[in-house]
């Protein structure tokens, strides 16, 4: 005999149709990748990738181990809605099995088990195992979720005690998913309660005192009363399933394939993707990004963090503004407890609000041809010594901008007795980011062939540069098969290689670290191992991976100069608590946006080398 | 008119009542710092696209002025986005937004 009653339609239907909805969107992204990446995906299943993945499904997706991380409450919170809920769904289905007298159970059934079943005596089950386990099981894992549920209500005006100063403004498809997801757990606990009250059994250690209770106050009409229960039960149900793929809540199946994607060894693209598509599903609007964006804490501006930003491009309502107000300082994706690249998505899509740049770079010196010397041009100057000498000095834009970094540097690599060529002593072509920052990649890609010409040319096996945003697409965009190294790694290879006579400053010195050098780049541990070998370094609290923007980022497009001022002023302060006498840094547009407003000196590491070399 | 002996030729001559200020009005609305520019020269001066090539933002401010948006479109694109300008710039211009600004701008004219 299979159990059946009108009320479980909402929820049947609704799990259909997501049902549907999921297999619909993860066939259509996974056939969107190209022949090579589908390639991968196909052999990454039956691979060790896959366990790994599974691994990381269960650690992030139900333990919301990064969420712990950042804050234990927040992480219980997530923890509790996810992992309880799975746990009730596994127990909730192995316990149907048990009481069940029939060898196929709908879908439903698990869900709605103690409204066909009230006796919950199985001779055999209860003599082998603890009598009353299921009971208690189901009932202690609906109260480890409304435990998560209480926490969830409560954020909604403490959010301060979850470490989150401001939460996610949500959409209306948002807060009818939540209302209903919240809904689900208490209408479930008071359908029990009143069923198990009506019928004196078969409740757990809540359900059955608290059905009891419900008894004795609503005598026999608490039996309808657990009828219209179950009918809301199913009906929130079904429709949380219905708005699922509309709301924040697609990040739950969508995140699962992100996380297979990234163990099958499918990577980000420069151009819109089937792997930036899920990357977009799979943003939950958690809203950790919100109070890491400085254009936020600092400078007032609350409508672009990357989940508004991430949710704008779901939508397909991206503008002009959202796309290009960013500081692309990559705090956010570093934050972001899903991983979600999404400074690379705002590149994707700047693309589309930058204007057709047909950047017209013809005017540049020919230099693919083997016969045209790329000196014959007045701003590249000729390598000064005959022979070629194997390091390549790159300042970069932006250093000559900083003439101090320049002087420092040749005044280092002459102490050392380094023999090298200046390749942009008179100025040379941008290296391409600030352009790519654009999202023109295409057009970038002009101005990096002529550089790229233009190192290659000169036959050196080192290129040491002094800006950290060239030293980034050096590295990224230039496949060179040449060292590239950024000044604060080379001048440590020399002081480690006693080239450099150092005397130790005894200053106090703070670090900042340059976003494309950090976050960009991973280089935490170079300028800080330099600096302590002749200064005396003080802590600061947001430093490495959580270290601060400065302001003066090309990354942001549509900003005025006194928001761009209020985020200079608030980094300063941050970093300047421990009362340093110098801010080190290893950028000079970070040391150049800095100068502006610090009170105390802003030095390149490459000055501070240079200064403690004894004359 | 009076005939003082000069002639005038015709495309050195600028209206600015029939100029076209479609592609100021853009940038009024989408960079106005436009606006504040006093013709310094610094951007010029320290300007990486124009170690190679004649380009000159203050320039880029002319023809945006009088209207001249063919030979603009073609003028910006000399433009690197290194941003050199920005930085010296005393008057806070947002050289980089006001290039993409321009080229939004005039594709939106075609």
């Amino acid at each position: 005999m299979i159990s059946f009653n009108l009320f479980v339609l909402p929820f049947s239907l609704g799990l259909i149709y997501l049902l549907y909805m999921v297999i619909r969107w993860w066939y259509k992204w996974v056939k969107a990748l190209p022949e090579e990446e589908r390639e991968k995906f196909r052999k990454g299943i039956f691979s060790r990738n896959f366990f790994s993945a599974l691994k990381e499904v269960f650690l992030e997706s139900l333990i919301h181990r990064k969420m712990f991380k950042r804050n234990p409450l927040l992480g219980y919170m997530h923890m509790s809605f996810a992992f309880g809920w799975f746990l009730l769904i596994l127990f909730g289905n192995i316990e149907s099995r048990i009481y069940s007298t029939s060898h196929v159970n709908p879908p439903y059934y698990p869900i709605f088990l103690k409204f066909f079943i009230h006796d919950k005596t199985v001779l055999w089950f209860e003599i082998n195992t603890v009598p009353g386990f299921f009971r208690f099981l189901m009932d202690f894992l609906l109260l480890f979720i409304l435990s998560g549920l209480v926490l969830a209500i409560i954020k909604r005006s403490k959010s301060n005690w979850f470490g989150m100063k401001r939460t996610t403004q949500y959409q209306l498809t948002d807060k009818v998913a939540l209302v209903c997801l919240w809904l689900i757990f208490p209408v479930r606990l008071f359908a029990e309660s009143f069923t198990d009250g009506y019928y004196g059994g078969g409740g757990g250690f809540i359900t059955q005192h608290l059905g009891n209770l419900l008894a004795l106050i609503f005598q026999k009409s608490s039996r309808h009363i657990a009828y219209a229960l179950w009918w809301t039960y199913s009906l929130a149900l079904g429709i949380f399933f219905v708005t699922l793929p509309f709301s924040r809540y697609w990040h739950i199946p969508t995140e699962v394939l992100l996380i297979f994607f990234r163990h099958f060894g499918i990577t980000p693209k420069k151009v819109s993707s089937s792997f930036t598509d899920v990357e977009i599903g799979a943003c939950s609007r958690c809203g950790v990004c919100i109070d890491v964006c400085q254009l936020g804490s600092a400078a007032h501006i609350h409508d672009i963090q990357a989940v508004y930003f991430i949710r704008s491009v779901r939508d397909e309502q991206v503008n002009r503004d959202i796309a290009l107000r960013c500081l692309v300082c990559g705090r956010c994706q570093e934050a972001c407890p899903v991983g979600i690249g999404a400074d690379m998505i705002r590149l994707i899509e700047r693309n589309t609000f930058s204007g057709s740049h047909d950047a017209d770079f013809t005017y540049l010196p020919e230099l693919s041809s083997s016969t045209a010397s790329p000196y014959s041009f007045p701003a590249l100057k000729s390598p000064s010594s005959p022979s070629q000498p194997s390091i390549l000095y790159f300042a970069g834009c932006m250093t000559h901008l900083t003439p101090a970094i320049i002087k420092a540097m040749k005044g280092i690599l002459k102490q050392a007795g380094i023999s090298y060529h200046f390749l942009d002593e008179a100025g040379t072509v941008c290296c391409g980011r600030p352009m790519m920052l654009s999202g023109k990649h295409e057009q970038a890609r002009k101005l990096v062939q002529f550089n790229r010409d233009l190192i290659l040319r000169s036959e050196a096996n080192t290129l040491v540069t002094s800006c950290p945003i060239c030293f980034r697409v050096f590295r990224e965009e230039y496949n060179l098969d040449i060292r590239v190294l950024h000044h604060s790694q080379y001048l440590l290879e020399l002081i480690k290689a006693g080239k450099i006579p150092l005397q130790v400053y005894h200053r106090r010195v703070v670090y900042h670290d340059p976003c494309d050098l950090g976050r960009g780049s991973q280089e935490y541990n170079a300028p800080r191992e330099l600096l302590g070998k002749v200064a005396d370094m003080v802590g600061v609290s947001q430093e490495r991976q959580d270290s601060l923007c400065c302001g003066g980022s090309l990354g942001i497009y549509t900003i005025s100069p006194q928001k761009r001022d209020l985020i200079t002023k608030d980094a300063l302060e941050k970093l300047t608590l421990s009362d340093p006498e110098i801010l080190a840094t290893a950028c000079p547009l970070c040391k150049k946006t800095f100068s502006k407003h610090a009170e105390i000196e802003v030095l390149d590491i490459a000055e501070i080398v240079y200064d403690a070399i004894p004359k | 008119m009076i005939d003082f002996g000069y002639s005038i030729r015709k495309d050195r001559l600028i209206d600015y009542d029939k100029n076209d200020k479609r592609v100021l009005k853009h940038l009024k609305d989408h960079e106005p710092s436009v606006l504040t520019c006093i013709a310094c020269g610094s951007c010029t001066a320290t300007c990486s696209a124009g170690q190679f090539v004649d380009f000159n933002i203050r320039l880029v401010q002319t023809l945006l002025r009088r209207g001249e948006i063919v030979p603009l479109k073609t003028e910006v694109q000399k433009c690197m986005l290194c941003g050199k300008c920005i930085l010296v710039c005393p008057r806070g211009v947002n050289m980089r937004n006001l290039i993409l600004a321009i080229q939004t701008a005039t594709d939106k004219l075609k």
